[in-house]
């Protein structure tokens, strides 16, 4: 068995189990420090034929043993602790988001009540409801269990009753669920969470009758009474177990826990762990996204009045494959169609992501396709986002508790924390992110998605091993820091970008940049316009510094007031200096031709695509 | 060597296919293990009790809530028509019967009791019958009391990519000549009805709506298009978890949306099969533990004896000369055979550094694509 931060730790095999893909990394100690040396990757395996995620786990290593020419499986295997022979390694560690997204029924006793708010509470933490039970949903007791058992919900929210009122109907709906007795969908032995929020008066009864069989959670009542709703401590718990018992979980996963050297960690446990690990570090305000296969998981660390706020949201069906036919469903098919530069057939898109969504382990061969897919990236990191700040509001601890008329007003629930003229730093991981041919592209993808305000720094996980760094720190803090450090964080630059919106083509703003290398850059942005200037890294590979004055027109606001000069700080990267007078928030041409003539010129500024085959 | 991983469905000559049949609630198992049993066969029942209807007596006959048993001219566990007097009041004079109170049942159904604190009589209405049918024609090789049974058989089995629709059964009626050949409303005929009709490359929304029209059980067709999806269910699809739709008919595509030949074993064995009883489901489930669409041929001991088995194994990887198809754009659909895996990475069109394999098309070209992009199909 390891010890926890040993010296003697040379060689740290770590896979992240995606939903879609299965990431292997091999970290080294090279001389006095911990490098990743070699990445293999292979499609995750849960389904048939192999049904088994440990497959992919073997698949991904058997790359590394291929590209470093080293042995480092004997068989069905992972060879560890290492042979002393240079075969094997010294531990093995893993994350897993292989379970995919969260699929609910929610329950109630009227439709249009209970049923109503608890439906809402599980959209509100990015579930898929794939039904809504209720005492007067008009089927029959019979009816409402075979559909629990055929749709097999990885979770159930159950509500009914405002406090006080009546026990008996939530009562019955609770033991038609007892009667379904719904089998996981993973097939492995783990208790169906159930949470209960609803009539307070019920909890001990629904404790005798779901409390073995179900991993049951109770809540505070999503409807205490019939005028309040209160969906948060619902919503919370929702993320939180879907986190700890649905998405990790896989077919294989048992075996894969043996083999592994550390407790496996849920994929978004472990980027939030970097994340909060960047903000606490540097003392910054960050925000980190990772988007995958199946979910697109936000992390927020800000200060809220000399409080440090960290929050997670868990966007459980926004992704990039199994997901992505849903993004296109909850961003509207003209979101999606508005990001690509030619001009494409509706039903032909359509396919094309149905075809993505059925076969999800499939890659961007075309550039079009890759396009198409970096425009459904952004969709999907604007709804995530959109999420995100609806569920960071309110100091933590807090619990708020809105009218009925502001519950379906999202907008008037007590403000998010997320206040982008006061973010620092914003980081993106995920295979889009970081596996996008040009990093040009990530950056854009970012800045579209996210549309930060003032002066905002942009970085990308460098080859997507933030998870596997994540589980690493409980492991070893020294290395999964040096890799952070070294292998993994890329910086692509900084972004300035005033809030507002004024005529296009009139001026936004004037800037002079004075660049440690010498260089000053001088100009003016019209409004619509975007411009990169490209600014690296020294030799050391550390972002170039410099120093920026942004004098905006005096209807636009770079975070010290409409019209204020602004001057600070500024830092290379991989990428560059990016102007962004397009405003916030980003407009486009309702012309087609005109639309497409402006992406073009989006992307030209960031030479983000290579010339497209027969056209522009 | 290096070798690759690919996705596959089945398309089996004979398998071995074993269902779980259960109640929703517990009830009576009607067949036991080794019994045959054909797709409609019942296989298990329950009774679901009848709802209850309160009837408020005291308010008819102006009577005391105690008073009620005593009045009352059907005792519990009675049956009662709708429209029968189940309570009479008392008059004031024994000849003037004719004028006392009646209280009538609203419903078909049996007197549960009456209430002496509150007043009220509850009726509860005849029970629901529940079953659970065989799905496939085999033999029972369990029984689970009170609850089902599991079936097996042996039998043809063909998984498709995508489907919509429940569980149903018809004879297998080929409406297209070739795998590359569109079902049209035109090869949507009467003689059709209850019947599973396969097509060949394409099916649009026209033909569906003819097909429902008709009454065809089911229609298998390799691809189908996602706007034709959507008019159907009458929202756009986000999640693939399908199978409880009420559409009239069950739709199984086996190759993905858009206009794609049906892989040629699949159609060839379909057409094999043609004149045989099938069972499909199209229920999907498109998540980690997937659930894939379903067609299940049961086969006579007659063809058992004179067909060969082929035995399919979970294939470890993409070999040289395997049989694959390409599933993503450009060449979507087309069929090839392995030439080689190339172990470096290289760039594609689109500028994405993968691992790649050449595969030799059905027309004699070689084409570098990457290995993600294709998927194992069984000779």
């Amino acid at each position: 068995m390891f010890q926890k931060n040993d010296p003697n730790l040379k060689v740290i095999m770590a896979t992240d189990c995606g939903s879609t893909t299965t990431k292997a990394i091999l970290i080294e100690k090279i001389g006095d420090e911990y490098r990743q040396t070699f990445r293999g990757e292979a499609p995750t395996t849960v389904e048939a034929p192999f049904e088994d995620v440990t497959k992919g786990v073997l698949n991904s290593i058997s790359e590394i043993e291929d590209l470093s020419g080293r042995k480092f499986l004997d068989g069905e295997k992972i060879i560890h602790p290492s042979n002393g022979d240079g075969s094997g390694c010294d531990v093995y560690i893993s994350t897993s988001s292989a379970g995919g997204g969260l699929q609910m029924m929610v329950a109630g006793v009227v439709k249009q009540m209970t049923a109503e708010s608890a439906e809402r509470a599980a959209l509100g933490a990015g579930a898929i409801v794939m039904d809504v039970l209720a005492i007067n949903d008009k089927r029959l007791p019979h009816e409402r269990i075979e559909l629990i058992r055929r749709l097999r919900p990885d979770m159930i929210l159950l509500a009914g009753g405002t406090d006080g009122g009546d026990v008996a109907k939530v009562v019955d709906i609770a033991d038609q669920i007892v009667a379904a007795d719904p089998k996981p969908r993973l097939g492995i032995s783990y208790k169906l969470p159930i949470i209960f929020s609803g009539n307070q008066e019920a909890i001990p009864i629904i404790k005798e009758n779901l409390g073995e069989k179900f991993a049951l959670t109770i809540t505070s009542n999503i409807r205490p009474t019939l005028e309040e709703e209160n969906p948060w401590e619902a919503r919370k718990k929702i993320q939180d177990l879907f986190e700890e018992h649905v998405m990790a979980q896989a077919p294989g996963y048992n075996k894969l826990m043996e083999w592994a050297s550390a407790p496996i960690m849920p994929t978004p446990a472990a980027v939030g762990l970097i994340i909060r690990t960047i903000a606490e570090q540097e003392g910054i305000n960050v925000i980190g996204v990772d988007i995958g296969g199946a979910t697109t998981d936000v992390f927020s660390n800000f200060t809220v009045d000399g409080e440090k706020i960290f929050n997670r949201s868990v966007s459980a069906n926004l992704g990039m494959s199994y997901s992505v036919s849903n993004v296109m469903a909850e961003a509207g098919l003209d979101n999606v169609m508005r990001w690509a530069s030619f001009d494409i057939d509706e039903e032909d898109l359509r396919n094309r992501i149905k075809n993505k969504m059925i076969r999800p382990t499939t890659i961007p061969h075309l550039l079009d396709e890759l396009i198409i897919e970096q425009g459904l990236a952004r969709e999907a990191l604007r709804l995530a986002f959109e999420q995100h700040k609806l569920l960071a509001v309110g100091l933590k601890g807090i619990q708020q508790q809105r009218d009925i008329a502001d519950a379906f007003d999202q907008e008037s629930s007590g403000g998010t924390l997320i206040k982008m003229m006061e973010l620092d730093l914003l980081v993106g991981s995920g295979g889009v992110m970081s596996h996008a041919p040009r990093r040009a592209q990530s950056m854009m993808m970012l800045i579209d998605a996210f549309q930060p305000e003032g002066t905002t720094r942009l970085a990308v996980d460098s080859i997507f091993m933030m998870p596997h760094l994540g589980v690493l720190t409980e492991v070893h803090e020294k290395a999964a820091t040096e890799v952070f450090k070294k292998d993994c964080i890329v910086y692509l630059g900084t972004c300035f970008a005033p809030r507002g919106e004024i005529k296009f083509g009139n001026r936004a703003f004037t800037y002079k940049l004075d660049l440690d290398t010498g260089e000053t850059h001088e100009g003016e942005m019209q409004f619509g316009e975007i411009k990169l200037i490209p600014y690296g890294l020294n030799e050391q590979g550390i972002p170039l510094k410099g120093t920026a004055t942004i004098h905006p027109s005096r209807s636009l606001d770079m975070g010290y007031g409409r019209g204020k000069t602004v001057k600070g700080e500024i830092y290379g990267g991989m990428v560059g200096i990016v102007l962004d007078a397009r405003g916030r928030q980003l407009k486009f041409h309702p012309d087609l031709q005109e639309r497409v003539r402006q992406l073009e010129r989006w992307s030209k500024a960031f030479d983000a695509y290579p010339e497209r085959k027969g056209g522009t | 060597m290096a070798h690759a991983y690919a996705p596959g469905l089945r398309v089996t000559k004979q398998a071995e296919i074993t269902k779980e049949r259960i109640l929703p609630l517990k009830g009576d198992v009607d067949v036991k293990v080794g019994d045959h049993v054909n797709a409609e066969t019942i296989v298990a029942q329950t009774e679901l009790p009848g709802s209850v209807t309160i009837v408020n007596v005291i308010g008819q006959l102006g009577c005391e809530a105690d008073e009620v048993p005593d009045l009352m001219v059907k005792g519990p566990g009675e049956k009662v028509e709708k429209d029968e007097v189940i309570a009479e009041g008392i008059p004031l004079l024994p000849f003037l019967k004719f004028l006392a109170g009646k209280v009538k049942s609203p419903i078909d159904g049996v007197v549960e009791k009456a209430n002496p604190v509150t007043g009220q009589v509850y009726l509860r209405e005849p029970p629901l019958p529940v079953t659970v049918k065989a799905y496939i024609e085999g033999k029972v090789v369990e029984v689970i009391p009170e609850e089902g049974v599991k079936v097996r058989t042996t039998a043809t089995f063909i998984q498709g990519i995508f489907g919509v629709g429940g569980e149903t059964n018809g004879v297998i009626a080929v409406a297209v000549d070739g795998p590359s050949k569109e079902l049209k409303p035109e090869n949507i005929k009467p003689e059709h009805k209850g019947k599973v009709v396969i097509g060949g490359s394409y099916v649009g929304i026209q033909t569906i709506r003819k097909a429902i029209e008709i009454g065809v059980a089911g229609i298998i067709a390799a691809g189908m298009s996602d706007r034709d999806l959507k008019e159907l269910l009458g929202y756009d699809l986000g999640v693939a978890i399908t199978g409880h739709e009420n559409l009239g008919v069950t739709i199984i595509i086996t190759e993905g949306f858009g206009r794609i030949d049906m892989a040629h074993r699949t159609f060839n064995l379909l057409k094999e099969r043609e004149g045989f009883k099938a069972s499909i489901s199209g229920a999907t489930q498109i998540r980690a533990g997937v659930i894939r669409p379903e067609i299940i041929v049961p086969l006579t001991k007659e063809q058992l004896a004179s067909e060969v088995e082929s035995k399919v194994e979970a294939k470890d990887g993409v070999k040289g000369g395997d049989p694959v198809r390409i599933i993503r754009e450009p060449n979507f659909g087309k069929l090839g055979k392995v030439k080689r895996l190339i172990p470096e990475l290289m760039k594609m069109e689109s500028e994405t550094k993968v691992r790649v394999m050449e595969v030799t098309l059905a027309d004699g070209t070689d084409f570098v694509v990457p290995r993600a992009n294709v998927e194992i199909i069984e000779d």
